[in-house]
């Protein structure tokens, strides 16, 4: 009776297997499950962005100072010298009064702040839990607030990503030129930080000879005019900023200019309304990012929280303005740590250097075998093209990305499931040459050999983890195609050929052992 | 075909002490060179900016040094053909933090002026990182030794441990000073094939090793150089074969795989023959200097076999119930 031939059966499911799994890839059909294409191979944007989260601290500081300053002219609490210092937010009540209402109203509206008292002198500080929930908060807030930048864009499968503690990794596929890398790379650093300032209308005249200190003295900031060499003197602490903003869009000016249109929330209509109502006649500043884009006098009280930002603007840029102001403010502003960009044209050479390597090494490697080893060579070449295959389905079905370096590995994995049937070949011919039976050889060389691939593939397994453990970006891919080569060279070299083996060895005979393993004896 | 056709054992281990010594000086000398010459870091470990363009011409090289001399945030600034004439890569030590308006888009509008180009790479490593993937890049390295060198003393033994991590410490020796001598520029890459160089060396020892392991079983010797040589020629025709069919591999990719991957090969090019030739004439013979006796071995792996029988006498009395 002969045994069941179990090796050959699982060697055509696994044929089987990365034939249709590795269809979809060589294809490039629409159909079923591709390996994706690293960055390198079909051009994209790699960038790890740092956050400068102690900007969130200052700007959160501010945020305490402004509602503060809102809350005690709401509650007509008298005050002076409201100011931001490094300890946090410093003021003087006039009316003693007034202490205990205006340690309620802290308590009450300000969490995550601590009160200290010197005689009439208050600061309000924020505590170490809330200093770290800001950092934190400003890097998941960065990653958000990117991300729907992107989406809003219309980019194509962009990843926006948190790294580590303090990173953000963004990873952008198919950008055809740098100038749209580069309008992308705008949009993403886009603090889109909103302010509405009132005008030091009492020192405005004197804007251009007041030192930045002595602004500070008063309260005040000098900030630029975003086209213009103009100056303004605004009051440091804003009237509102852009949380409180609902929406913003492109619309068009009286004079057919593009301009941003946007509504504020319910609380930030109120402040506004409440703040030009008690203004009229002086001027309200819009600050976008530091830079001044107007500053109109204010006619009358503002109801309905509508603004506009006008500023001569082209098309494009109002676009992404309104988008970048839309998908929010970034709480801290981001930094590039790293950045690597690939052109298409040069990942479509890459792929094609690395393919026609590949290939090359391939036929190279297969014509050898068969010329140095016979049936065996060819039998070795099967295993071969199926372990190919099974790489791709395998990295297909996990989503596994290919990478240049992984194009390098698949290419190495080549090499290293050659090796096992060459030790097994090898070891083959000197059991015959011992004298041995065919099947009886056959079936030692692979008991013998088995040892040492197991042994060898484990450890080269061993090194490709460590990879894998500590390797970013492209080198994650060439320690993920290695393994899973190492893994598939396992099922195909040893499994497989010893099935093939099993099948065939009847017809093996002693007479031509050139034919079958390319030498006599 | 067959290469190798003898049967009698090669004598190696009498020349061993030749081939340590040639090893030792090439040891020796690649730590000297990368002490004193160093290596040539790329942009992933010294942080920087590389952009890579391609012209439509052979690219004007020196009139690009002259634009970038006039600007002082290039001082530096190496600028080399890349593969072609027409494709030149720009080197920079400096790299900008800011994400709207960094080094490349400054490059392209200089550029500009020398004719139509194409800016397709662009890669920039802040100093932060540069000193994070130098860690993490140690760290694998350290990893993956400690990782061999468990697996090996588990299947093996400690002595066969160690030789084969001082075959690998030899062959990393080498390749390294190879990168330096030939001033390949160290990025992340060079560190993977540096690690899959382990991976390499380490398979061909263990095949070797394996060999000597079942001799020791079978061969009816006593002496470890009589057993190593006997194992060494036994291996020898499949060390070579392997060796042969990755090199010719690994030299189509240095050939024909692009610029990019250059470094990559060669790297695994010089390591490959050097890989071949430690696992031939260094790794056995640290075993026999390391006093690897055989009879010892023997007497484990008889006592091992022992404590199994009696293991599994133990069972087969406990299944038919007599114990």
């Amino acid at each position: 009776m002969k045994k069941f031939n179990y090796r050959v059966v699982v060697f055509i499911l696994a044929f089987a297997f990365g034939v249709i799994f590795s269809l979809p890839s060589l294809l490039q059909s629409d159909w079923g499950k591709k390996i994706t294409l690293g960055l390198d191979l079909q051009g994209g944007l790699h960038m790890v962005l740092g956050v400068k989260s102690e900007v969130a601290i200052e700007s959160r500081t501010k945020s305490i100072a402004t509602t503060v300053k809102y809350l005690l002219d709401d509650q007509e609490i008298i005050y002076d010298n409201l100011a931001i210092t490094p300890n946090g937010v410093t003021l003087e009540l006039l009316d003693s009064d007034d202490v205990t209402k205006f340690k309620a109203i802290v308590q009450k509206e300000l969490a995550g702040t601590t009160l200290a008292q010197n005689g009439m002198v208050f600061t309000i500080a924020m505590t170490p839990e809330e200093i770290e929930r800001t950092k934190q908060n400003a890097v998941s807030q960065a990653v958000e607030t990117i991300r729907s930048r992107l989406d809003l864009f219309g980019l194509a499968e962009p990843t926006v990503a948190k790294q580590g503690e303090d990173k953000i990794l963004v990873e952008i596929p198919g950008i055809k030129t740098p100038a749209d890398e580069q309008r992308i790379r705008e949009l993403i650093a886009k603090t889109a930080h909103l302010q509405m300032m009132a005008v030091d209308e009492d020192r405005a005249a004197r804007v251009s000879v007041i030192s930045e200190e002595e602004a500070a003295q008063y309260g005040d900031v000098i900030l630029g005019d975003v086209k213009t060499t103009e100056k303004y003197l605004l009051k440091e602490i804003p009237v509102l900023d852009g949380s409180m903003l609902t929406d913003a869009s492109v619309g068009y000016s009286q004079s057919n200019q593009p301009v941003i249109n946007f509504v504020l929330n319910g609380e930030g209509a109120k402040i506004f309304g409440d703040f030009s109502g008690k203004s009229v006649g002086k001027r309200m500043a819009i600050v976008l990012d530091n830079k001044v884009y107007s500053a109109p006098v204010i006619n009358e009280r503002i109801g309905g929280g509508k603004g506009q930002i006008s500023g001569n603007f082209t098309q494009q840029e109002a676009h992404d303005i309104a988008i970048a102001l839309r998908s929010g403010a970034l709480l801290a502003p981001v930094y590039i740590m790293e950045k690597r960009s690939v052109g298409p044209s040069l990942g479509a050479d890459s792929i094609e250097a690395s393919a026609k390597a590949l290939i090359l090494g391939f036929v190279v490697v297969m014509i050898f075998m068969v010329i140095y080893y016979g049936i065996a060579g060819v039998i070795a070449n099967v295993a071969l093209v199926v372990n190919l295959l099974l790489i791709i389905a395998a990295m297909a079905l996990f989503g596994a990305t290919l990478t240049l370096p992984g194009m390098a590995g698949i290419v190495l994995t080549v090499g290293m499931a050659v090796d096992a049937n060459v030790i097994i070949s090898e070891r083959i011919r000197e059991f015959l040459r011992e004298g041995k039976s065919v099947t009886k050889a056959i079936e030692d060389g692979y008991d013998n050999a088995f040892s040492s691939i197991f042994d060898a593939n484990i450890t080269t397994l061993v090194a490709a983890i460590a990879l894998y453990v500590y390797g970013t970006g492209p080198i994650k891919g060439f320690a993920l195609t290695i393994s899973i080569g190492i893994l598939a060279s396992m099922l195909t070299a040893i499994l497989g050929t010893h099935g093939i083996y099993h099948a065939l060895s009847h017809k093996i005979k002693k007479e031509n052992l050139t034919f079958w393993f390319g030498s006599k004896e | 075909m067959e290469f190798f056709r003898r049967t009698a054992p090669v004598g190696f281990m009498a020349q061993a002490k030749r081939w340590g010594l040639i090893s030792l000086i090439l040891v020796i000398s690649s730590w000297v060179l990368v002490f004193t010459k160093g290596f040539n870091y790329g942009i992933d470990f010294a942080g920087g900016t590389l952009i890579q363009v391609k012209y439509d011409k052979p690219a004007p090289i020196d009139d690009i040094r002259k634009i970038l001399q006039t600007q002082k945030a290039y001082e530096g600034a190496q600028v080399t053909h890349f593969g072609s004439e027409d494709e030149i890569v720009i080197r920079t030590k400096s790299s900008t933090g800011s994400v709207s308006n960094d080094i490349s888009d400054e490059v392209r509008k200089l550029l500009a002026p020398t004719g139509n180009l194409e800016v397709r790479r662009v890669d920039m490593v802040g100093p932060k990182i540069g000193d994070e993937l130098k860690t993490k890049g140690t760290m694998a390295l350290l990893l993956a030794i400690a990782g061999i060198l468990a697996y090996v003393s588990f299947r093996f033994e400690w002595r066969f441990a160690l030789s084969s991590v001082l075959a690998l410490i030899h062959d990393m020796s080498i390749a390294l000073g190879a990168i330096v001598l030939f001033g390949i520029e160290v990025n992340l890459d060079i560190l993977a094939a540096i690690l899959t160089l382990l991976g390499y060396s380490i398979n061909d020892t263990i095949i070797i090793f394996d060999r000597i392991r079942e001799s020791i079983r079978t061969s009816k010797a006593s002496e470890i150089a009589e057993l190593i040589d006997e194992s060494v020629t036994k291996t020898l025709s499949r060390t070579t074969l392997t060796s042969l069919t990755t090199f010719l591999v690994v030299l189509a990719l240095y050939l024909f795989g692009g610029e990019i991957i250059k470094g990559f090969s060669f790297t695994l090019l010089v390591g490959l023959i050097v890989g071949t030739y430690s696992s031939i004439f260094i790794a056995s013979p640290i075993l026999m200097w390391l006093k690897f006796s055989v009879l010892d071995f023997r007497k484990k792996e008889a006592e091992k076999l022992k404590r199994e029988k009696e293991k599994e006498r133990m069972r087969s009395m406990y299944e038919q119930g007599t114990l």
